[in-house]
């Protein structure tokens, strides 16, 4: 007997998501097929590759981090053409931390003005990450999506809590695409999904932020959960399931112990740049392996690893 | 292919003599075809019958079994492709690549990472489990590089990778009492590789240009009845190698052909080419798809952090959430004057609670009791996580004679058990902490 390529045929696919304007736009999606699995039809686009930057300094970041950017973390404005120049993201992550009721609690109309000038200083498109503090997020987001108008931004993300002032106000109102955030389920990304398209948002305006967890973290939720979620959007055509994911790695591996301990603190463990890279490149190749379509990183070396990564996985 | 419980009772005797344990044969046959039971357990099978059987309902990959005493390990064996389905079973392995090319500083240097990164994660013992010895041409420097990791006091297993039969004959002089790997079997060597393993059973690697060959190379071997086999899905291509893994994986389980019913050998050290990165990266992807045996250039903290602590994530059971050991857990030197706070014994929960105590920097005491392994809310509403729970492990724990403080912190989400846990333990207070490990910080810096 001969070998013959065993090829999985599947009903559904993954939405087209485009964000950012004009020629500069990009595209989340389009897959019908689990990730990578080019022996069975579409892989859709590349992952996209989006660099963090902050509103504020990033006075808790690596020094590493922080010599890297140098002045132009002083103004999020020359950080984002700073990010853009040197490293050409796939998109830049705005986190309007300053706005954190627990930190500056900037008012929304200053964080929307700052993320305003940031829009118009780049051309790759922008996606915005609030405060994670529900109350103020939506406050947050229907600022930002006003002055926004026409950026056709992410707005990452809504919960169950404030959805619906998000999704009318980022979506309806002035035509954002929105972040479904979950938090590591299958079932709650479905209903958080059905509840936004019950409030008149398109599925095409949907993308998923599923939950993430460092790797070594309970990071077996992320994968199973996102390969069940895949598996329902593809195999059984779940329309509410089928919005392409985008998770914020480094939102998480920055923070967990194997990233934050100081050489002082763990000597044995050695550099801690070399640590929190590893960290957030393990993370990021396992989210992209288990169906994101989009990552959010930290430092450039784990963008660059994590680039290269996704274009040996397609191209020979 | 699988054969239905209806196949299989037609081979049976179909008499009901109830000798299997089971009322009917029919009964007897279903609980077989779903792997419930065995074949054996009937007695009154014809020979032929069995060898059909045993045949069809053999598992559909393979388990091998390598390394020796301490340094066993089992791979393959996998039942589904993903792990949601039922779970993963034997968790893939690192190995660190050695050559005879190397400098003799470098294969020290290796063996000296290899031992330094050796550390115990919610219960289980993290290291590189495999030294891979490859032959590049020299052979006294390849037996001399055997002998020096052998004698080097690392506990691992081996993987000898060398195609040239007469060298590996005298290399496995050396090590074959240690039941290594054997890589290297190809079109044009495997019946020699075959006649010089199967003596011990020493598990062969196969490799080939392409899936097609490695198919008809394995049906080759499998010819000569040897089935304790590793694939190596090739490593060219960063493509290729992923491509093929996932084939071989899904043409043994899905379409459930045994021709490639075996584990992996993944060289992403060849693939990585040198970026450290591209190493973790790869191993990560190879972690959560089909690796088994995945060899690196070497190990060190960096690389090992994340690599075993998503390996021992992806291959917990579903069905088994992972568990800390209930006790008494001191964070940042806790002292007689500290706080303690209680949480449960899922290892999530324990992972968070105790990584925001220690970015406080305040000491404390955490205790963990015996909650059966669930989250906090999970554990009140299954009666694992209550009052009673809780204030029977602060008696018998002895954590009253470790610390004077009195104030118990218990999980926001569970303030209703306040009271309660006051009832029984006199002279404690219990104060509610916050709702999300995430406030814990603020909480503790306040109190």
């Amino acid at each position: 007997m001969a070998f013959k390529t065993s090829v999985q045929k599947y009903t559904g696919s993954i939405n087209k998501l485009e964000f950012g304007s004009g020629e500069n736009s990009k595209a989340l999606g389009g897959e019908n097929v689990l990730p990578f699995y080019t022996f069975d039809g579409n892989i859709g686009g590349k992952p996209l590759i989006g660099l963090e930057i902050l509103d504020v300094y990033p006075e808790k970041w690596l020094d590493e981090l922080q010599q890297i950017y140098g002045d132009a973390a002083n103004n999020a404005v020359q950080w984002a053409r700073f990010v853009e120049e040197k490293f050409s993201p796939d998109f830049i992550c705005l986190r309007l931390e300053g706005a954190d009721p627990n930190g500056l609690n900037k008012s929304p109309e200053e964080a929307a003005a700052l993320a305003k000038e940031v829009a118009q200083a780049i051309k790759v498109p922008l996606v915005v990450a609030g405060t994670q503090n529900h109350d103020k997020d939506t406050k947050l987001f229907e600022k930002v999506a006003e002055v926004l108008e026409g950026c056709n931004v992410i707005l990452l993300s809504a919960v169950e809590d404030n959805y619906k002032k998000i999704g009318a106000a980022g979506v309806l109102a002035y035509r954002h695409k929105v972040a479904a955030e979950s938090s590591v389920d299958i079932n709650l990304a479905k209903q958080l999904n059905i509840l936004l398209n019950q409030l008149g948002v398109k599925n095409e305006d949907i993308v998923m932020n599923v939950g993430c967890a460092a790797v070594g973290y309970g990071f077996e939720y992320v994968a199973s959960t996102m390969d069940r979620i895949r598996l329902a959007a593809l195999g059984q055509n779940d329309k509410s399931l089928q919005m392409p994911i985008i998770t914020p790695v480094s939102f998480d591996t920055w923070s967990v112990k194997e990233s934050v301990a100081s050489v002082e603190d763990a000597p044995e463990w050695g550099s801690q740049v070399e640590r929190g890279i590893a960290m957030e490149v393990s993370t990021a190749a396992s989210v992209i392996a288990a169906g994101a379509n989009a990552v959010i990183l930290r430092h450039p070396g784990s963008a660059e690893t994590v680039r290269k990564l996704a274009d040996a996985l397609i191209n020979n | 292919m699988a054969m239905t419980g209806l196949d299989i009772y037609k081979l049976t005797p179909k008499t009901n003599c109830k000798e299997c344990g089971f009322p009917t044969c029919m009964a007897f046959s279903m609980k077989v075809a779903a792997g419930g039971a065995e074949i054996q357990k009937c007695s009154h099978m014809s020979e032929e019958a069995l060898a059909k059987l045993s045949e069809s309902t053999a598992p559909l990959m393979k388990t091998v079994v390598f390394g020796k005493g301490e340094t066993e390990y089992k791979l393959g064996g996998e039942t589904v492709l993903f792990r949601h389905e039922k779970t993963f079973v034997n968790k893939n392995r690192f190995a660190v690549l050695f050559t005879d090319k190397m400098s003799p500083e470098e294969v020290d240097a290796k063996i000296a990472g290899m031992k330094e990164v050796c550390y115990v994660r919610i219960g289980e013992e993290m290291k590189v489990e495999i030294a891979a010895l490859k032959y590049s041409g020299d052979k006294d420097a390849f037996l001399a590089l055997i002998k020096k990791v052998k004698e080097s006091g690392l506990k691992v297993a081996f993987m000898l990778i060398c195609e040239d039969v007469e060298v590996l004959k005298e290399a496995l002089e050396l090590v074959k009492e240690e039941v290594p790997i054997v890589h290297g079997a190809n079109k044009n060597n495997y019946s020699e590789m075959v006649q010089l393993v199967r003596d011990k059973k020493l598990p062969l690697g196969l490799r080939a240009d392409n899936l097609e060959e490695l198919y008809a190379l394995t049906e080759n071997v499998q010819k000569m009845d040897y089935k304790e086999l590793f694939l190596d899905p090739g490593c060219k291509s960063i493509k290729e190698a992923y491509v093929n893994t996932l084939q071989i994986r899904r043409t043994a389980l899905k379409e459930q052909d045994r021709t490639f019913g075996y584990p992996s050998i993944l060289f992403v050290n060849e693939m990585a080419n040198g970026d450290k990165y591209m190493e973790v990266a790869l191993s990560s992807v190879f972690t959560i798809k089909y690796g088994s045996v995945i060899v690196l250039s070497d190990m060190d903290y960096a690389r090992a952090l994340p690599l075993f602590g998503l390996r021992q994530n992806i291959f917990t059971d579903p069905q088994k959430p992972m568990r800390v050991e209930p006790k008494i857990y001191s964070i940042n030197n806790a002292n007689e004057n500290s706080p303690v706070l209680v949480t449960v014994d899922f290892a999530l929960s324990y992972f968070v609670v105790s990584g925001e105590i220690e970015r406080s920097k305040i000491p404390a005491w955490l205790v963990i009791p015996d909650a059966g392994g669930y989250s906090v809310l999970t554990a009140w509403a299954a009666g694992k996580f209550s009052g009673s729970v809780i204030s029977k492990f602060i008696k018998e724990s002895g954590i009253e004679n470790k610390t004077k403080c009195r104030k118990l912190i218990i999980p926001g989400k569970v303030a209703v058990l306040k009271g309660d846990i006051e009832d029984s333990l006199p002279g404690w207070e219990v104060v509610v902490g916050p709702d999300e490990a995430m406030h814990i910080p603020k909480f503790l810096r306040e109190m």
